[in-house]
């Protein structure tokens, strides 16, 4: 039997003006096990916590209930409490009877009675109550960034700056990410890269940072602390140690005429390629789809011209097994295919583009070497519409395109617009839109310098179609402020094309058993106080992969991540939360149910053998939690048929002992 | 009348023996009347030819009985599903609560079973002898002297009058032809209920399950209730032994079980079968079968091996439990 002392709270007048406090404590003391009971003006109070551990020697305490305020406030001090008198922090129950009880009655007789039968339901559980200990885990001083567009570059350097060792897979053979395709960035129009490459070039010579390029997570088990992670390095035909990036043999390969991904298509490259000149790690990759030597044996002049010897047609695919501690997603986002947009015409003309490709082609790195011109047939354009929310904020469009903003289209369209009309002023530029979204440090009046200095004319309205006649495109489109149609003879339509969160996202988060939301954008543990950690233990969240966001939104958000990372991977150990399921191996049928409903992959099956009252053995099927990642939410103990799963601290028959003194 | 005959059972199950296919098959035995058929284990090619029966009583579903048999047998074991059996079958199989590997299940189809209750209605008691005759049973009892015939049709179990599929869903090897899954009006006795007032259903049940006496058949024959340990029998279940406060509280059983096993039944239809008092305890089960398909969509709970149950997955479809709260209020 239990000894349970019960202290009831004042907390000023917050509760005791609703309910009657000491007809608590007097009622309570007649509940069965109660051996003390009293009540204080502030029970958190340095005071009340020394009466809580007099009372504990005293009376010789098992078990504390505390009617007080929400278990969010104050659980954790009570425990500490219980703890420094000496009894297990477990062995201590919270009967809220502030925000549940005092705060939503208006009268003392109903607040006194349900405050009472709050403490009832408390007394009854402790009564059932066991101690509890914490178990703990080792920690892999080690991190994994997956993606190394800006978000993850930032998250890398800020883990290694920290002293722990980091890794970043990047399915590409550079790092950059789309950064490094962007030609000046917003809202103060420094160049992308001259601001990149130095954190590019800081990654690769940074010694706690290892670059696994041209690569991809295969594989992911463990949990936080401990993850087993197998990466998958593809071949890429080229010995990266001997490599020294000098390009002799892009210039000499004769098979030059394949789509520049690094440029969307806009012009080719050779088979042997290097995708850009500030690419890192800087070392060419074959493009086994292209090259003849790897199809069909016939050619070998790059390994010819290659002086470091480094070409090799035999490499194969390696797989590479690591140990880490954390895992950092930052896998960011493309635009969305323009496929099913044919009122734009984006199939028909090339002198219909993207955004991203406009960057491209105003980029000095780019297939026209920064050179404004049509497309099509290299000439000077005079007008240039912008079409804003391509695809964004489609809200009865769910199959064509995205039913959440973008966020980045109305800042860099404002951007696109002045830097031609800055270069150009020849050049009339129109920007339909819907609304102009600003919210950012600067924003706005980057936004109004488009509109008041350089001239940019905003139309609010959506461009109804666009057709290609002869050489010109016309866009027909609404003018909502005016009233009025308008047609325009453009010679480049630009799109600002949705973001969607990358391809690689869905298979990835299956792998982390991460959440993700309708989108596959990542979800956070809580949306505004943990936006960069994912509700899995051990896995956050970096940049767009988790929602549209900007460069200043993504290395802010990059840098917590990595806060979050270092915040792990400098403890030793681990401590769980107690409070975690457990199956009852005798009562298990191995029915799966748990394991499907587990959020957190924290079940697994194994077979296992057991002797039976007529001494043979039986070899059944059982199911076991990790306790390191399980969280205690207690779905596999409804879904188990057989009631084998139960939940420590919250089990079933203490659940069902609250509710019967609450029922009497 | 069954459309297989029993020669060409028991020639299979020879046939499977002798071939060293399986070493044990399980089939029917008569038990103490010729109606009162019992699953029964053969061995031998002797032990089939001289007991295993197949007639219009062998209505028991043998899934279940593959979790002990094949934890524990070295060899195959040869088992004869009906249609309605092998949703069990598969049932079980998701649940992970036999070895596939040790058994090789035959197919057969199915013309509906007799309910003996039915029989008796007709013929009064006494029963001492019944034949299969074309689409007739032959009866005799000890109080008349000339056998009666009574219809194979107009004396079918409820289960097989409301049969939802003679298709079958598992099988290694199949014998006679396939049949159809069925759009059958198993549902129009549930709705009947739905339409009482909570006092008229209150008394109905409060009526049917007042009958019982507590004799676990419906537990120990259904094939959802495999588990290692029931919780009826478990003493840290706090439901065993408890004394019963009022004179309803012990018939929570069934609704206890109901719950248990709701999105795991397939609507088998061995709980009201073995009955010893005809409690209709089908129409529990079928309630909850009904509203899982009405909340979330058509599921048939063993159609396919791995199916993911109702109850025990999320999609983002799901109903709100306020939906289904207001549709309690709207029933009542």
């Amino acid at each position: 039997m239990q000894r349970i002392g019960v202290f009831v709270c004042w907390c000023g007048s917050n509760i005791a003006a609703t309910v009657d406090v000491q007809a608590v404590a007097q009622a309570l003391k007649n509940e069965p096990g109660v051996v003390f009971s009293t009540d204080y003006q502030y029970m958190c109070s340095q005071a009340g916590q020394d009466m809580i551990k007099e009372a504990v020697a005293e009376h010789n305490l098992t078990g504390i209930v505390v009617c007080s305020c929400s278990p969010r406030m104050h659980e954790a001090t009570f425990r500490k409490t219980a703890a420094a008198a000496g009894l297990n922090p477990y062995m201590v129950e919270i009967a809220n009877i502030r925000e549940q009880c005092s705060w939503v009655h208006k009268d003392i007789p109903t607040g006194t009675e349900k405050a009472i039968i709050l403490g009832k339901a408390a007394v009854a559980k402790v009564n059932l109550n066991t101690p509890l200990t914490p178990g703990e885990s080792p920690v892999t001083k080690r991190a994994l960034v997956i993606g190394g567009g800006i978000a993850g570059i930032q998250t890398a350097l800020d883990i290694a700056d920290a002293g722990f060792p980091v890794d970043i897979v990047e399915t590409k053979p550079t790092i950059g990410g789309k950064m490094a395709q962007l030609d000046k960035t917003f809202p103060t129009l420094d160049c992308a890269a001259c601001i990149l490459t130095p954190k590019m070039v800081d990654v690769a010579q940074n010694d706690k940072i290892r670059i696994f390029s041209y690569s991809e997570v295969e594989e992911v088990s463990g949990f936080v602390g401990n993850f087993d992670v197998k990466i998958k390095k593809r071949a890429r035909y080229v010995k990266e140690d001997l490599c020294t990036g000098c390009g002799a043999c892009v210039e000499k390969c004769p098979m030059k005429k394949v789509p520049n991904e690094f440029n969307l298509g806009m012009d080719n490259r050779p088979a042997i390629y290097i995708p850009f000149a500030q690419a890192v790690p800087k070392v060419a990759t074959i493009d086994p789809n292209a090259c003849n030597m790897l199809k069909n044996g016939k050619c070998g002049l790059c390994a010819r011209v290659c002086t470091a010897g480094a070409i090799d047609y035999t490499q194969k695919d390696e797989i590479i097994e690591e140990k880490y501690g954390a895992i950092v997603v930052a896998t960011g986002f493309n635009p969305i295919s323009m496929d099913k947009f044919d009122e734009f015409a984006y199939s028909q003309s090339k002198d219909v583009i993207t955004s991203l490709e406009f960057e491209r082609l105003t980029n000095a790195a780019g297939p026209t070497a920064g050179k404004l011109v049509r497309p099509s047939d290299g000439e000077h354009p005079h007008t240039i519409v912008f079409v804003q929310c391509v695809g964004s904020r489609c809200e009865n469009c769910a199959e064509k395109g995205k039913e959440y903003c973008s966020k980045i289209c109305c800042m860099y369209t404002a951007k696109h617009a002045m830097l031609v009309r800055d270069k150009y002023p020849d050049i009339e530029t129109y920007v339909f839109y819907i609304d102009v979204r600003t919210p950012g440090k600067n924003f706005d009046e980057f936004y109004r310098r488009a509109v008041e200095e350089y001239g940019v004319k905003y139309v609010k309205g959506m461009v109804g179609k666009v057709s290609p006649e002869g050489k010109k495109l016309k866009v027909q489109a609404s003018d909502l402020l005016n009233n009025k149609q308008l047609n325009i003879d453009a010679d480049l339509v630009v799109l600002a094309a949705a973001i969607e969160p990358d391809k690689s996202a869905r298979p990835l988060a299956t792998m982390l058993t991460a959440s993700m939301d309708t989108n596959d954008f990542f979800t956070e543990a809580h949306p505004k106080l943990r936006p960069v950690e994912s509700p899995t233990a051990g896995v956050f969240l970096s940049g767009a992969c988790q929602g549209p966001k900007d460069i200043p939104e993504t290395v802010s958000q990059a840098g917590a991540a990595a806060s979050k990372v270092i915040g792990l991977l400098a403890k030793d150990k681990l401590t769980g939360n107690p409070c975690i399921a457990s199956s009852d191996e005798n009562m298990c049928n191995g029915c799966s149910s748990c394991e499907r409903v587990c959020p957190y992959g924290a079940i697994t099956y194994v077979d296992k053998e057991f002797r039976m009252p007529d001494r043979t053995t039986k070899v059944r099927r059982v199911a076991q939690v990790n306790p390191a990642v399980c969280q205690g939410c207690g779905a596999c103990t409804v879904a188990c048929p057989s009631g084998a799963m139960d939940l420590r601290g919250f089990a079933s028959n203490q659940i069902i002992a609250e509710v019967d003194a609450i029922c009497k | 009348m069954q459309k297989i005959t029993l020669e060409s059972l028991v020639e299979k199950a020879v046939s499977l023996l002798e071939n060293g296919t399986v070493t044990s098959v399980l089939g029917w035995k008569k038990g103490e009347f010729d109606y009162d058929i019992t699953p029964a284990v053969f061995e031998s090619a002797d032990e089939l030819k001289k007991d295993f029966v197949w007639n219009d009583f062998c209505g028991a579903n043998f899934s279940k009985y593959l979790v002990s048999k094949t934890c524990k047998s070295e060899g195959k074991i040869l088992v004869f599903l009906k249609p309605c059996d092998t949703y069990s079958f598969n049932q079980l199989l998701t649940e992970h609560r036999f070895d596939r590997e040790k058994v090789y299940a035959v197919g057969i189809p199915c013309e509906g079973m007799a309910d003996i209750n039915k029989v008796k209605e007709v013929v009064g008691d006494g029963i001492s002898k019944i034949e299969s005759n074309g689409d007739d049973l032959v009866v005799t009892t000890i109080y008349e002297d000339a056998p009666v015939k009574v219809t194979c049709k107009d004396v079918l179990a409820e289960r097989c009058v409301n049969c939802k599929s003679k298709r079958h869903v598992a099988y290694d090897e199949l014998l006679g032809e396939e049949g159809e899954v069925i759009a059958s009006e198993r549902f129009d006795e549930v709705e009947r209920l739905e339409k009482m007032t909570p006092e008229e259903r209150f008394a109905f049940w409060q009526n049917e399950l007042s009958k019982c006496i507590r004799c676990n058949a419906c537990r120990d024959v259904c094939p959802a209730c495999t588990c290692e340990k029931c919780v009826f029998d478990n003493p840290n279940s706090g439901v065993e032994n408890k004394a019963a406060s009022n004179s309803f509280e012990e018939k929570m059983f069934h609704i206890i079980r109901a719950f248990h096993v709701a999105g795991r039944c397939t609507d088998c239809g061995e709980c009201s079968r073995v009955c010893p008092q005809n409690i209709p305890l089908h129409l529990l089960n079928r309630k909850f079968i009904k509203d899982i398909n009405e909340f979330y969509g058509e599921y048939q709970a063993g159609a396919e091996v791995g199916l993911r149950a109702p109850l025990v997955d999320y999609t983002l479809e799901d109903l709100e439990p306020g939906e289904v709260f207001d549709r309690r209020d709207n029933n009542a």
